[in-house]
């Protein structure tokens, strides 16, 4: 699950990408821990902004966000951990990918279970339909005409 | 005193739209052809009253009459005339009008070009309308008045947000509105059917139209937005799965899917219930969208300004036609039969395919956009849904639909064929594989599977474009007869055809810009140089500037690439006067397809300025995917079979009376 959700993240992230107000003077001189920065960024919600991450906001407040993400980078933390902390700082109102969990149950599988349950009422409505249709089926003139022939041709060998 | 007239015009929109209602309505369950007569005429009595009403706002706001409370508050004389005129609707009232004007003319337009219809199914499809427009005049009237005069009038306005003062609300909003608010008409269609209980294939050949006008502006006018939005708030991003956005895009998801069912009910006979609720679904999504821009429940970057009051009483409308439309759908459904017998390997299975993909996508969107409002009513607490959710969600249930999208038109009514469709296909296959290996070879950097990506978008042009060669049987014959068949195809054919290349196209737009775009950041001061997709800027200099609403710092970059002068960007960061509100101008050059996007950061005061540089490639391809998937709608549209009226012409239907004087 996880890998699969990395896959489709990696092939079509359709944010638009590339957003980004991050500052050069905030930029980490590690890239490796800079590119997990952004990443973190991204999913990560400014809190005072309409609807924009952490990293596409030009707000005071959203830099303050990524320096603190930065900083908790620095020292260490693993991603988990740096979004344990924005959690616990911020509540989860914070995280643009809600967690999975009891309370987002419902969120996370309802569009698979809408899938499936679509799935099961199109198999559903054409069985029901093939019986209707052999019990009532009759036939139209042109097959009508078709079998009087047949049966007319057998008639006459 | 010219207000007032239009003033007066709503009002008496409003009377009419009441009278509309009722009369038709009731001239239709009686027989009566005198009072289903008057349908038309109201109609577009109805139109030419809120235009009168919709024209005079629209001269309050050329003339900055400062004495209509609306003009102040959103107007300034300093404004370009074009922004005076766009600014009419860049505001809850004056936009509400417009989305009430829209509906109007769409009702003009049944009653105009509907001259075929039947008469009853016409009265009714006109009542119903007048329903929809009853309601929203007498919201505008209650809650939204843009007439309000003020007393004294004041001598300046308060200006339009100045992330509005662009070009693009001048083209946005109005073609997204004849998408959201045309749906209105199949929407009226289904009720009316249900009233009726009748529904035939004649039924579709007239809603197909309707539907398909809708989309097609629905279609240009989201894709208009996701431009406007990438360069003028400053960072590049063309869809952001912002509520707002969401709230036009499941119309579309559940109107693409009405497009493609309404087919099967047309050929086959099949499939009318489900249509007849995908048109109600369709619209009520539409009303939904109008409910979460205007309510203020919702933060997204579109909010108007809110007011109680305007939500309960749009809450109240959408209550009101959406549980009454599906009341009425659950009582009268079972008069309606299914006809029509296939296997599950044909086209009416492949389209009921893909309408299972497409609700799946729209209760998505929905269940994603709504979730956190529902969760916050129950627990109290707040939680956010965002681009990780839709990607992870909505993503994977679109890819398989994308997919086999070019096998639809190769299959068979009733009983297809896979396998010979898939012989069929070899050539898409094989120009998707060799894009795959093509990109894989030669584009090193950029993600595992983003050649994939690549090979999905190329496999939908090429599958469209294979469909008619083989339906003109190409390869088989000389040229000439090749020519001569592909110019016989029914234009529906290349409509279609279109539509899913386009598709295709938007696929590789937006898989290019995410997979292979390049962004840089630097501190620079003049003379200073960045670079990236192989261009070289050059900071030449930075000046202030001053307009007649704002002021501006503007840089000037040398573009070079491989030592050749290709171009001069100025990206420039705004403050406009009257509202001290900052805005970032970017500056882009294009390149064929793909653009060079830079954007200018904060200027300190010794003249050193952030710069964002990105480079996106086949990044115009999004948009250009759109503007083809129109021009297929139009083609469809121009089709003989579907031209109102064509086949009906003959059976003569009593002149209806022009419109009253």
């Amino acid at each position: 699950m996880r890998f699969l959700s990395a896959l489709t993240l990696m092939m079509f992230v359709f944010t638009g990408g590339f957003a980004n107000a991050v500052n050069p003077d905030e930029v980490l001189d590690n890239p490796a821990l800079e590119q997990r920065a952004r990443a973190l960024s991204a999913d990560l919600r400014c809190l005072v902004c309409q609807n924009q991450s952490i990293d596409d906001s030009d707000a005071d407040f959203a830099r303050d966000m990524r320096v603190i993400v930065r900083e908790r980078l620095v020292a260490g933390d693993s991603d988990e951990q740096v979004i344990e902390f924005m959690v616990a700082r911020y509540g989860e109102f914070v995280l643009l990918k809600p967690r999975f969990a009891a309370h987002t149950i419902f969120l996370w599988v309802s569009p698979f279970v809408v899938f499936l349950a679509g799935l099961l009422l199109i198999i559903y409505w054409k069985r029901s339909q093939s019986r209707v249709n052999l019990a009532t089926q009759t036939l139209n003139d042109e097959e009508e005409a078709a079998l009087k022939a047949l049966v007319d041709k057998e008639k006459q060998s | 005193m010219i207000s007032e007239i239009g003033h007066y015009a709503l009002i008496l929109a409003l009377v009419l739209a009441a009278v509309q209602s009722v009369v038709p309505f009731w001239g239709a369950r009686k027989g009566d052809v005198a009072l289903m007569q008057t349908a038309s005429p109201l109609s577009l009595m109805q139109f030419l009253l809120v235009a009168i009403s919709f024209g005079i706002l629209v001269h309050a706001y050329m003339v900055s009459d400062f004495s209509i409370r609306n003009v102040y508050e959103n107007s300034h004389t300093d404004k370009p005339l074009i922004y005076k005129i766009s600014g009419t609707w860049g505001n809850h009232e004056g936009s509400m009008l417009l989305w009430i004007l829209i509906l109007v003319l769409f009702g003009a337009m049944v009653a105009a070009f509907g001259k075929n219809l039947p008469m009853r199914l016409k009265a009714n499809v006109l009542a119903v309308q007048a329903w929809i427009s009853f309601a929203f005049l007498w919201f505008i009237l209650q809650t939204s008045n843009p007439f309000w005069r003020l007393d004294p009038a004041p001598l300046q306005g308060q200006d339009l947000n100045p992330l509005l003062q662009d070009i693009g609300l001048a083209i946005h909003p109005p073609l997204l509105y004849l998408g959201y608010v045309g749906f209105s008409i199949t929407f009226s269609f289904a009720v009316a059917a249900l009233i009726e209980g009748r529904l035939d294939s004649a039924w579709a050949r007239w809603v197909r139209p309707w539907a398909l006008l809708a989309w097609m502006f629905l279609t240009i006018g989201i894709s208009m937005g996701s431009y406007w939005a990438y360069y003028e708030l400053g960072w590049g991003g063309w869809w952001f799965w912002d509520p707002v956005e969401n709230a036009s895009f499941m119309p579309w998801l559940a109107g693409t899917a009405l497009l493609h069912s309404a087919i099967v009910v047309e050929k086959r006979n099949a499939l009318r219930v489900w249509t007849v609720l995908l048109a109600i679904l369709t619209f009520s999504l539409s009303l939904l969208g109008t409910f979460i821009v205007r309510s203020g429940l919702l933060t997204s970057v579109h909010s108007f300004a809110v007011d109680p009051e305007r939500g309960v009483f749009i809450l109240a409308i959408l209550a009101v036609f959406i549980v009454g439309s599906l009341t009425l759908f659950v009582l009268r459904a079972s008069s309606l039969t299914e006809g029509g017998v296939f296997a599950p390997v044909s086209r009416e299975g492949a389209l009921i395919l893909n309408n299972l993909f497409l609700s799946a996508a729209t209760a998505t969107v929905f269940i994603g956009t709504l979730y956190p409002m529902f969760y916050e009513a129950i627990s109290g607490e707040k939680i956010s849904v965002g681009p990780p959710f839709f990607n992870l969600t909505f993503v994977p249930l679109v890819i398989p639909l994308l997919f086999a999208i070019p096998y639809g038109p190769f299959l068979a009514w009733k009983r297809g064929d896979l396998i010979a469709v898939t012989q069929r296909l070899m050539a898409a296959y094989g120009v998707a594989l060799a894009a795959i290996f093509i990109v894989y070879i030669f584009v090193a950097d950029g993600p595992v599977l983003a050649p994939l990506g690549i090979g999905l978008g190329v496999w939908l042009v090429a599958g469209a474009f294979s469909e008619l060669l083989w339906r003109a049987k190409a390869f088989q014959s000389s040229f000439q007869e090749t020519w001569r068949r592909l110019s016989n195809l029914p234009r529906a054919s290349y409509g279609a055809a279109l539509g899913h290349a386009g598709m295709g196209l938007t696929v590789l737009g937006a898989v290019a810009v995410t997979a292979y775009g390049t962004e840089v950041l630097k501190d620079m001061k003049t003379g200073d140089t960045i670079e990236t997709g192989g261009y070289v800027m050059t900071f030449k200099e930075i000046r202030p500037e001053r307009a007649n609403n704002y002021v501006q710092d503007i840089a000037v970059f040398d573009v070079t690439k491989e030592g050749r002068f290709i171009t001069e960007l100025a990206p420039a960061k705004r403050v406009y006067v009257a509202r001290q509100f900052p805005t970032t101008e970017a500056a882009i050059h294009t390149n064929w397809f793909s653009q060079l996007f830079l954007s200018l950061g904060d200027v300190k005061a010794d003249g050193t300025a952030v710069v964002r540089a990105y480079y996106k490639p086949w990044v115009t391809l999004i948009w250009i995917g759109t503007i083809v998937m129109f021009v297929g709608g139009c083609l469809s549209l121009a089709d003989r079979r579907l031209r109102i009226g064509v086949p009906q012409k003959k059976r003569a239907v009593p002149a209806l009376p022009e419109a009253a004087e």
